[in-house]
């Protein structure tokens, strides 16, 4: 297995957990309420209120929760069509995300994205993306643009482990590494890409050794464990803030859920008992039961996030539902760019 | 499901129709254009045929009976078939004119503003390019009457070139008819306006000429000398030779459309032929191409069909210009009332023989007065007595007509 | 004026440009040491340093996604291709990302970038090195499709092409480079999207583009000398098309044939008759006759290729048959 080549010793938030009260507990409260959001979410799907491809994060919580909370806000979040978690996580509502998926005016594409092009500017979330593997070079373009414009932004890419075999990521991962661009590669790694398991599509099962053939620190991370997430995280950040070039984290997750909405969370590929050994080491659980072993949570707060995030996805779904559609002129606006006025 | 026979519109004007008589019994076996019943309608006699295939279930109406427009008199359809409640009556009023039935029974008649013969039916088997169909369409040319020299006989522009307007040697067939819209200048449409005013709808004035008869008297007595059928009457040469003078003088060829003026192409001559009842102008087609014999022939077949009523409705509707001979009747002179949208119309009376003084001469010689009825929002006086003195020229030189 | 070729004149609208507005890069294989697989990039290294003029490794889907991606945040790249047959493995980023991440964004994010290089065939590369791809280019919602076919037109083009707040393909020619021409001194942009008329005529219209440009001006030449009057419309930009240049000069001269270098299967020359029969109809005097390459791989052969390709010859005879002299 390989591990980061930086060994130093880092300031490790396990042992001085009280000083992390008012974090962790923003970290739980982000994960319950993606996990909520993404139950409603299915529930909308089954009923109709969503179309199209539709991918839960149920269970991957933690790698969106870890990673993005080491980021400032400027930097570059990009990710492939599993990116509810994600976008809720980089702080983007929960009510312009449900919106979106309900394909309203509301959404944070207007309706024109849906559930697979999450998009928010301002919050430097690009996406959202559908073609595996093809956000990896743009997340490297983003590295490229701050570099160039030498602005100590950096730029985060998820994707999935499937997407570690596809030469968008040899490409990307070579030229960042060649140029070292400010850039961190997550592999978000399930265990599958739609039900083909690890083993089955690559020599290596350990994808983080593919860093070393570009030149580049790889790490492979507990990705059940939000605190681990993170701490690794902080690690590729400053790497790439001090201008030393990319990660690749190979963050090692599991979704409880299908591969998208058409298939059963087990069957063919997989099997229930396999998805019940990982609901052991759900990751909500697993941060609860740190906080409560730190005295930092007890009943009445869980409680009281608990039905935070209740209302505040309930709230998404009654506004989502209300809101408007696109009017039918959206049909044919933003495929080019307004006309300037002069140059 | 049976399918109604309804009375359909077989004249442009026609409100109501006579059924006349049935031709079908019920239980015959009928199939989609036989002949159902012979209906009168405000001008002749026309057929009512199947619009479907099957057996006569029944005749609502009786041979005799009069019955509006679109109302069913009949209903056709499987042997053995009953046909809807209620069908089996008369009904009180018409079914609503947008009921399907209707619809498909009913062929639309033509409109009575602009009775054009079925446009481009002609052109549809020529092969033309679009801009030949286009040009040919402005400049009033026959497609059909040009050599195409494309592949497969194409039109193409260049053919168009040097063509004129009335192509030599056409066939003169029910074809395509053409025609140029004027827009109404501001002096024309004054002129319109206080003629208008003056004197009625159509403000009309009249111009009468007398004609020397003696050549086309000569004329004719050697042609039927030589052939008992060349027979011809003087309203055929009068006719000839109107149809010759209105391509000379397109604006007496023409049609007032309120706001425009139609100046037609073709020349569409009506003949009105006096019937038991009154008078139909049955209606000599592109009479400028035709010969005196095709003329001849075609007004005494059409005014025995006229009057025996077997007109069918484009057979009387359409003409751009009219001529009314009561010569026949031993009238001298009179003036006719022009008939819209045309905007003129001749009025021919008797031959006689009469003294004319003639190179300082006194002469017996065949004279004829013809007056001619102009619309003067359309024909001034100058425009009407070129064209009479066109056709005065022509009936005293008949030769002129075949130069 | 000064004569210029095709090559300086690409070269002086990207100095030009880089020169204006420190956003624009140069980045692609062989632009910056070796000065451009083609020379278009020559000298731009030295006045503009590496951080502006990138030498990539062989990666055209990685350095493609990182133009789209540095463009989405603000930057206006100018990516080379060395030909436009090695695009295609850059092609999901072009029509999955940089044509359509302005609409998936409901207007939010842009994609100002330029991929550009040569484009179709040379002489005798064989099957894979040429090929003319603009009509797979033209067919996409959100992308601009460039194709100047003279120096001052490239000039002009390319220039506009950089400024465009789109993402356009921007298509030159290998046979192209060396061809020389007149280019205003001044500094100009030729807007995209409007055609130009290369030659007046009455009697038919040529519509080409890029490589079909000279040998349809030549082939007006030929048939001026038997009496027929040609008029040449250089599209100059596909998409978007100067549906109204093509419409006025068809319903001035009746007759019309399109004339391009690739295939003629859904190729851009269908768009342009499409247009025309539905826009025109009635102006037509002669059905629209194609001509483009046959539709087979190129031939290696030099016989073979030039029987497959495009000349003056082949458009002054569907010239004459579309004004019937054949």
């Amino acid at each position: 297995m390989a591990v980061s080549t930086d060994t130093a010793p880092r300031p490790t938030r396990r042992a001085d957990a009280d000083a992390y009260r008012d974090e962790w507990t923003d970290w739980l409260r982000m994960m319950l309420l993606i996990r909520r959001f993404e139950e409603r979410a299915g529930e909308a799907y089954s009923i109709g209120h969503i179309g199209g491809f539709c991918h839960l994060y149920i269970g991957q919580e933690a790698v969106a929760v870890g990673t993005i909370s080491a980021l400032r806000d400027d930097d570059y979040v990009i990710s492939a069509y599993r990116e509810h978690g994600q976008a809720l996580a980089r702080g983007m509502t929960a009510r312009s995300v449900m919106a979106e998926l309900f394909g309203k005016a509301t959404g944070c594409s207007g309706g024109k994205g849906g559930s697979m092009h999450l998009f928010d500017l301002e919050r430097g979330f690009m996406g959202g993306h559908g073609i595996v593997g093809g956000q990896i070079p743009l997340g490297a373009g983003f590295a490229f643009a701050a570099k160039y414009r030498e602005t100590e932004q950096l730029s985060l890419t998820y994707f999935g482990e499937a997407a570690a075999n596809i030469g968008s990521f040899h490409e990307a991962l070579n030229i960042a590494a060649l140029w070292k661009l400010p850039a961190i590669f997550v592999i978000e790694n399930n265990g599958y890409g739609m039900g083909t398991a690890v083993r089955r599509s690559a020599a290596i099962t350990d994808l983080a050794d593919r860093a070393a053939s570009y030149g580049m620190p790889g790490v492979v991370v507990d990705g059940q464990d939000v605190i681990a997430v993170r701490e690794a995280t902080d690690e590729a950040v400053a790497r790439a803030r001090a201008g030393e070039g990319p990660t690749l984290m190979d963050i090692r997750t599991y979704r409880y859920v299908g591969h998208s909405m058409s298939d059963a969370p087990h069957g063919t590929y997989r099997s229930k008992d396999e998805v019940e050994e990982f609901r052991q080491r759900d990751p909500i659980l697993v941060l609860e039961e740190r906080m409560r072993e730190a005295g930092l949570l007890d009943d009445a707060a869980l409680e009281a996030l608990e039905a935070e995030v209740t209302a505040e996805v309930a709230d998404a779904v009654q506004f989502a539902e209300e809101s408007p559609e696109p009017d039918a002129d959206q049909l044919w606006t933003d495929v080019l760019a307004p006309v300037k006025e002069n140059d | 499901m049976a399918t109604k026979v309804v009375m359909e519109a077989l004249s442009p004007t026609m409100e109501e129709g006579r059924l006349v008589e049935w031709k079908k019994a019920e239980g015959d076996a009928v199939a989609t254009g036989d002949v159902l019943a012979e209906v009168e309608t405000d001008k002749a006699v026309m057929e009512l045929v199947a619009r479907a295939d099957g057996v006569l279930l029944k005749r609502v109406v009786a041979d005799g009976d009069t019955v509006p427009v679109a109302q069913v008199v009949g209903w056709i359809g499987a042997e053995g078939e009953t046909i809807p409640e209620g069908g089996g009556t008369a009904p009180a009023a018409a079914p609503p004119a947008k009921e399907k039935d209707k619809a498909e029974a009913a062929p639309s008649a033509p409109e009575p503003a602009a009775p054009a013969p079925a446009p481009a039916a002609g052109n549809d088997r020529v092969k033309a390019s679009p801009v030949a169909r286009k040009i040919a369409a402005e400049r009033g040319l026959d497609l059909g009457s040009i050599a195409g020299s494309g592949p497969d006989g194409r039109v193409i522009m260049r053919d168009l070139e040097g063509a004129t307007a009335k192509p030599a040697a056409a066939a003169a067939t029910i074809g395509a008819s053409v025609f140029t819209d004027l827009p109404l200048s501001q002096m024309r449409k004054t002129i319109a306006k206080r003629l208008v005013q003056s004197i009625g709808p159509i403000p009309t004035f009249y111009l009468t000429v007398e004609v020397d008869m003696e050549r086309a008297h000569e004329a004719r007595e050697a042609l039927l000398a030589r052939d008992d059928k060349g027979k011809f009457s003087f309203n055929d040469l009068i006719i000839r030779a109107s149809a010759e003078a209105l391509t000379r003088h397109p604006f007496v060829n023409a049609w007032w459309m309120d706001d425009k003026i139609r100046q037609w192409q073709d020349v569409h001559v009506g003949v009105a032929v006096a019937v038991d009842e009154g008078l139909i102008t049955p209606i000599i087609r592109h009479a400028d191409r035709k010969t005196l014999r095709e003329i001849a022939g075609e007004v005494r077949e059409l005014a025995g069909r006229a009057r025996a009523k077997k007109l069918a409705p484009e057979e009387y509707t359409g003409a751009t210009f009219t001529v009314s001979n009561l010569g026949m009747f031993g009238i001298d002179d009179f003036t006719a009332i022009i008939n819209p949208p045309e905007v003129a119309i001749l009025a021919v009376g008797r031959i006689e023989q009469k003294p004319v003084v003639a190179n300082g001469e006194l002469e017996i010689r065949r004279r004829m007065r013809m007056t001619l009825s102009c619309d003067h929002r359309v024909v001034d006086g100058a425009t009407g007595a070129q064209f009479l003195k066109t056709l005065v020229e022509m009936l005293e030189n008949p030769l002129a007509l075949v130069w | 004026m000064a004569t210029l070729t095709y090559r300086d004149a690409l070269n002086a609208a990207l100095r030009e440009e880089m020169q204006r507005d420190g956003d624009v890069y140069l980045m692609g294989e062989e632009v910056a040491e070796y000065n451009g697989a083609y020379k278009v990039s020559r000298g731009l290294l030295e006045e503009f340093g590496a951080k502006r003029v990138v030498d990539t490794p062989i990666a055209e889907l990685g350095f493609a996604g990182i133009g789209v991606g540095s463009a989405m945040v603000g930057l206006r790249p100018v990516v080379e291709m060395m030909t436009w047959n090695f695009a295609l493995l850059a092609i999901d980023q072009i029509v999955n990302v940089a044509a359509k991440i302005r609409y998936m964004s409901g207007g939010q994010i842009g994609c100002p970038i330029v991929f550009r290089g040569p484009g179709g065939a040379a002489l005798q590369l064989g099957a894979q090195h040429s090929q003319a791809f603009e009509s797979w280019y033209a067919h996409i919602p959100g992308l601009k499709v460039v194709m100047p076919a003279t120096p001052a037109d490239a000039k002009g083009l390319l220039k506009s092409a950089i400024r465009d707040d789109n993402p356009v393909i921007f298509i030159e020619g290998e046979m192209l480079y060396n061809l020389k021409g007149e280019v205003p001194d001044e500094e100009y942009l030729i807007p995209l999207g409007v055609a130009d008329i290369k030659r007046e005529g009455a009697d038919a219209t040529i519509v080409c583009h890029s490589k079909t440009v000279a040998p349809a001006l030549n082939a007006a030449k030929t048939l001026e000398d038997e009496g027929l009057d040609v008029e040449v419309i250089d599209l100059r930009t596909i998409r978007p098309l100067d549906e109204a240049a093509v419409l006025r000069s068809v319903r001035k001269t009746h007759r019309l044939v399109i004339a391009e270098e690739g295939w003629g299967f859904a190729g851009v020359g269908a768009q342009v008759a499409d247009l025309v029969q539905r826009e025109a109809f009635d102006d037509l005097d002669a059905p629209v006759i194609r001509v483009h390459q046959a539709d087979v791989p190129m031939p290696y052969n030099k016989h073979l290729e030039k029987a497959a390709k495009v000349d003056a010859t082949k458009i002054a005879a569907a010239v004459r048959t579309v004004c019937y002299r054949d």
